[in-house]
């Protein structure tokens, strides 16, 4: 359904986003990982065609959508596929929603804009996708503010908004990432049920490796811009072969023991001014080694996974 | 729910004319000067000064000369004006229409061409356009009102002769006070319009709205226009009772009738009465611009009218 190959992107002479490539097909979840700082959300804004809102553009690679590439569309053309045929969920529900308007109008505008639905009618599918997602009285909520409302139900009218026009391919960058854990949990069950019963392709971005390990089909992780490593999610899960997924994974909280402290990656993500030269994870690696400061690794690819990775093969045989 | 904020707001006027009205009624006393010597002819005794002085109530305790002051004005009785010698009242109805005539198509003028400059350089980011808005801004808020009169005047008045020089006779003698006055509104409802309109582009919500598949130009007028007004309705509010009192100099540059001139002559002849009547004027234009403001953005911004109510 969506194809990314080689995507590159540049503000002005900084380029915080190279080479990164990922496919996801109809009922797949992708997760795309990674730290903040390391392009996830530049990614999904490159998918939208958002980009030149911040000022960015796209320098190389092709954004494949049914067939078509993305990256050559007109802006008139690509607004029917935004909100049409892509639907976006933002990170933080608590200022996704114009505070000025009530909930009802907001999600009416897509089905009207997109399906060409009367005022009536897009309200009539508005109060029913609301109500497919659980939320209680879906008419009275059309007449609420979203400052009257809690952050997980926002969030789910803003599920609700990319859903409204039947969508084949949803982005969703941290979609949970400000609400508690309880909702967390509900959102992410949501997103997993909707993929299942509309038949969508989902891209969701997190950087939750254990949300990934529950709902997602392939996995691509990122670092300073780039993809370090992508597959099936078992098989990165099973035998991560790049250091950084390995790293990951080790940060994942298991159980409640008091007795295990909860881990982090030693260092911080390189900001985009100064990203290393070769391997751009060389400096916060435990297994690094001179080439890995001036050598950019290529994939090593295994089965249906690949890392870049000087020592991908040697990893093989250690555990993570 | 908008009415209950509304009336809330007046009630909340209630203290804060009382204040106005004492602070008013005390500051013409503490002026040096007094009215009676204006009256006096040369070489009275002191005995028709005493008498002239209980004429108008001036013997009395501040206190009880407060009390009768505010009674009166209750009452809508504003008295005498002491050396122009004719009902205040009178004085502030013939003048009034003027300055609200000048203040209300200036502050259209103002609030319109601000507008419309402050959306085109907020949407049109050419950097040309930005230094000349820019250059516009910083001259519009730093020009005195008074020289540029003088120089409006100066060049088409008296060197092309479109308009007249001074007066209020007929539309023509309106067009210079109202681009003196307005010219700083202008800037400075263009500039925060525009800082205003940036600032709701940046906002987390219009990356949704251009995600939903909204044109730009939806987004601009359904979205953008809204929030940006906010700030610009507190400024424009502001501006309704500082456009009445603002206009003082400008008035009397063109010679025009006003409040503001009226105020400056009855200041200079110490006239109480008149002094406190404009002042109370144009306290209440400003307390009125508020209390619109106040209500205008409630009516907009349904997150106000919940907090305050």
């Amino acid at each position: 359904m969506l194809n990314v190959r080689d995507l590159g992107v540049a503000f002005g002479a900084v380029q915080p986003l190279s080479g990164v490539s990922f496919a996801v097909g109809k009922g797949e979840t992708l997760g795309i990982v990674g730290e903040s700082g390391s392009g996830k959300s530049l990614t999904a804004m490159s998918v939208m065609g958002l980009l030149p809102l911040s000022g960015g553009r796209i320098t190389g690679g092709t954004v494949e959508f049914d067939g078509q590439d993305l990256t050559k569309l007109p802006e008139r053309a690509y607004r029917k596929l935004r909100g049409g045929r892509i639907g976006l969920i933002t990170q933080n529900p608590m200022t996704s929603l114009d505070p000025l308007q009530k909930i009802g109008p907001q999600v009416d505008d897509v089905a009207k804009l997109h399906l060409g639905l009367s005022d009536k009618a897009a309200r009539d599918r508005t109060e029913e996708i609301l109500g497919t997602l659980r939320i209680p009285e879906p008419a009275l909520i059309c007449e609420r503010y979203p400052h009257q409302m809690s952050g997980g139900m926002k969030q789910r009218i803003v599920i609700a908004m990319a859903l409204a026009a039947d969508p084949d391919v949803l982005i969703a960058d941290e979609p949970t990432t400000a609400l508690d854990v309880t909702v967390q949990a509900q959102i992410i069950r949501l997103l997993d049920d909707l993929v299942k019963e509309r038949d969508l392709a989902l891209v969701l971005i997190t950087h939750d490796m254990s949300v990934v390990a529950q709902t997602c089909d392939k996995v691509v992780v990122m670092y300073a811009g780039r993809a370090v490593e992508h597959g099936p999610v078992e098989a990165i899960f099973d035998r991560p072969r790049h250091p950084y997924t390995q790293a990951l994974i080790a940060c994942i909280p298991r159980g409640l023991d008091e007795a295990t402290r909860l881990t982090g990656i030693e260092g911080t993500v390189p900001t985009v001014v100064n990203y290393p030269s070769g391997c751009p994870f060389h400096p916060r690696c435990p297994r690094a080694e001179a080439i890995c400061t001036t050598a950019r690794p290529d994939f090593s690819v295994e089965g249906d996974s690949a890392a870049a990775c000087h020592f991908a093969e040697v990893a093989d045989a250690q555990p993570a | 729910m908008i009415l209950r904020y509304t009336f809330q707001r007046l009630l909340m006027l209630i203290p804060v004319s009382f204040s106005i009205s004492v602070v008013i009624f005390m500051i013409v006393y503490l002026l040096p000067g007094d009215p009676i010597d204006n009256l006096l002819r040369v070489g009275s005794s002191p005995e028709d000064r005493a008498e002239l002085v209980a004429q108008y109530g001036l013997d009395r305790n501040l206190v009880v000369q407060y009390f009768v002051w505010i009674g009166n004005m209750f009452q809508g009785e504003f008295g005498q004006a002491i050396v122009l010698r004719r009902p205040v009242a009178d004085l502030v109805a013939q003048n009034l229409p003027y300055s609200l005539t000048l203040g209300g198509l200036a502050f259209l003028f103002s609030s319109t061409v601000g507008m419309a400059l402050g959306t085109i350089s907020a949407i049109v980011r050419h950097p040309l356009l930005d230094r000349f808005m820019r250059g516009f801004i910083l001259l519009g808020s730093t020009v005195p009102g008074f020289w540029l009169a003088l120089l409006l005047i100066l060049f088409f008045s008296v060197n092309l002769g479109w308009f007249p020089v001074s007066g209020a006779g007929g539309w023509k003698s309106l067009v210079l006070p109202v681009l003196t006055i307005g010219f700083g509104g202008v800037a400075l409802v263009a500039r925060v319009t525009r800082v205003a309109l940036l600032d709701a582009q940046r906002e987390d919500f219009v990356t949704l709205l251009h995600a939903k598949g909204l044109s730009s130009r939806t987004i601009l007028f359904r979205h953008l226009m809204p929030h940006a007004l906010l700030p610009v309705v507190t400024i424009l509010a502001l501006r309704i009772g500082w456009i009445l009192g603002g206009a003082v100099t400008v008035e009397f540059v063109f010679g025009r009738p006003g409040l503001g001139s009226l105020l400056i002559r009855a200041l200079g002849q110490r006239d109480y009465p008149v002094v406190q009547a404009c002042l109370l004027m144009l306290a209440l234009a400003v307390m009125l611009g508020t209390l619109i403001g106040d209500v205008a953005q409630a009516s907009m911004d349904p997150r106000i009218r919940e907090k305050k109510s």
